[in-house]
């Protein structure tokens, strides 16, 4: 006798069924930034989040995500790079502003600091109050 | 009978927050876009933590009591929990608003149900934290953070939709037919509430209208909505009963899939 299992995840649920929206017209036009499918954060510019994590560190880079505006992406960011107590403030930028450095271009731009140790302050003794450095 | 009274009021705190906790977590999986999905299911939880706080306190003042008006709380087992009365109680116990249970429907009708709830929530909260009764003032205080931010968002996506495109505004405006009539039970207390106002611990709701509906207004002009209470909508029929435990259609299912795993399994664990 041939037994099948068939294993069923959440996703698998179809839409319909489904609780949160039973009711959400998938031929929206995608203009419409807040239904499903085309019309969904796929039209929201991406934005790159900044966590300072206490007082007195800087902001560091945690991720990005998908917002129609600012304001919208700080309470993106709140919600979703926040949720354990992870900072206390926050920066978000949009991505487009962002502009990197090539990387075919490392070998000139960061070996020639390779052979120049004396720019490092390994030279002192850092008194035992001094941290983050 | 001061006992039964605060048993009482304390529940109808817990199911507000339980009952538009789980009607949120139905978004899950199923949010517009990830970081939505993300922030109303934190909104959930942070009703979920609310009503289990109110849980807690309800099943130690049913515990201590031998009055038998409010046994129901116990089920079947000895002794109450924050689960018994959240898992084994059946429809006519539950003492949530009719609001709180009303379908997700679309996005709007989600947006617009919580930002009418939340503002609702934290002028109670505000002024439960001078409550006589040392641990509803503290769970408020506790939770007045949380309903802040719940403020803050469900406002912001009030203002989003009304003065966004013309299809959202209209889902906001087609969410406001179907909310409004449920808005006035807020402001209508129950028996229990009125005795909770008399005995000092309680807040009165009546009093939270005017300013309710104020601030309703101003979200409401930036979002290009006429007023709440205009346009076919004054004088309208409010309905009530679900604090007393009348509820509406909705939430036999609600409660089928909120209870379906304790009922099916008793006291499953895992």
């Amino acid at each position: 006798m041939e037994i099948r299992l068939t294993k069923y995840y959440y996703g698998d649920i179809p839409e319909v069924q489904g609780g949160g929206s039973n009711r959400i017209n998938k031929t929206s036009s995608p203009s419409n930034g807040v239904g499903r499918g085309e019309a969904s954060g796929a039209d929201w510019p991406l934005w790159e989040v900044f966590i300072r994590s206490k007082q007195g560190i800087d902001h560091k880079h945690v991720g990005s995500l998908h917002a129609a505006d600012a304001q919208m992406a700080i309470e993106n960011a709140r919600d979703v790079y926040t949720r354990r107590m992870e900072g206390v403030s926050i920066w978000v930028v949009e991505s487009k502003y962002i502009h990197a450095s090539n990387p075919d271009e490392a070998a000139s731009l960061y070996e020639p600091a390779n052979d120049k140790v004396y720019r490092h302050p390994t030279f002192y003794d850092l008194p035992d109050e001094l941290t983050h450095m | 009978m001061t006992k039964d009274t605060l048993y009482n009021y304390t529940l109808h705190l817990a199911d507000n927050a339980l009952m538009l906790a789980q009607r949120n977590s139905e978004w899950c999986g199923h949010g517009p876009v990830l970081e939505q999905d993300i922030a109303i299911t934190n909104i959930s939880l942070d009703l979920i933590g609310q009503s289990r706080s109110l849980y807690q306190y309800a099943a130690e003042i049913i515990n201590a009591t031998t009055s038998p008006s409010i046994g129901g709380g116990k089920g079947e087992a000895k002794e109450a929990t924050e689960d018994t009365l959240a898992y084994l109680r059946d429809v006519r116990e539950y003492k949530n608003c009719l609001l709180v249970e009303q379908p997700n429907g679309d996005w709007a009708q989600t947006i617009l149900r919580q930002f009418f709830f939340s503002l609702y929530q934290y002028r109670l909260y505000q002024q439960l934290q001078q409550s006589t009764d040392a641990t509803l003032a503290a769970i408020a205080e506790k939770s007045l953070k949380e309903v802040t931010y719940h403020v803050r968002w469900s406002s912001e996506w009030v203002i989003r939709l009304g003065d966004g495109t013309g299809e959202s505004h209209n889902r906001l405006e087609n969410a406001l037919e179907a909310l409004w009539a449920f808005t006035g039970e807020l402001f209508t207390p129950a028996d229990y509430e009125l005795e909770a106002v008399k005995a000092g611990f309680g807040v009165d709701v009546s009093a939270l209208k005017a300013e309710w509906e104020q601030k309703v207004n101003e979200i409401f002009a930036e979002a290009t909505l006429p007023d709440a209470a205009i346009g076919g909508r004054e004088g309208i029929w409010m309905q009530t009963g679900g604090k007393e435990g009348v509820h509406t259609e909705q939430f036999g299912y609600i409660l089928a899939e909120l209870q379906y795993m304790q009922r099916a399994y008793p006291g499953a664990e895992w």
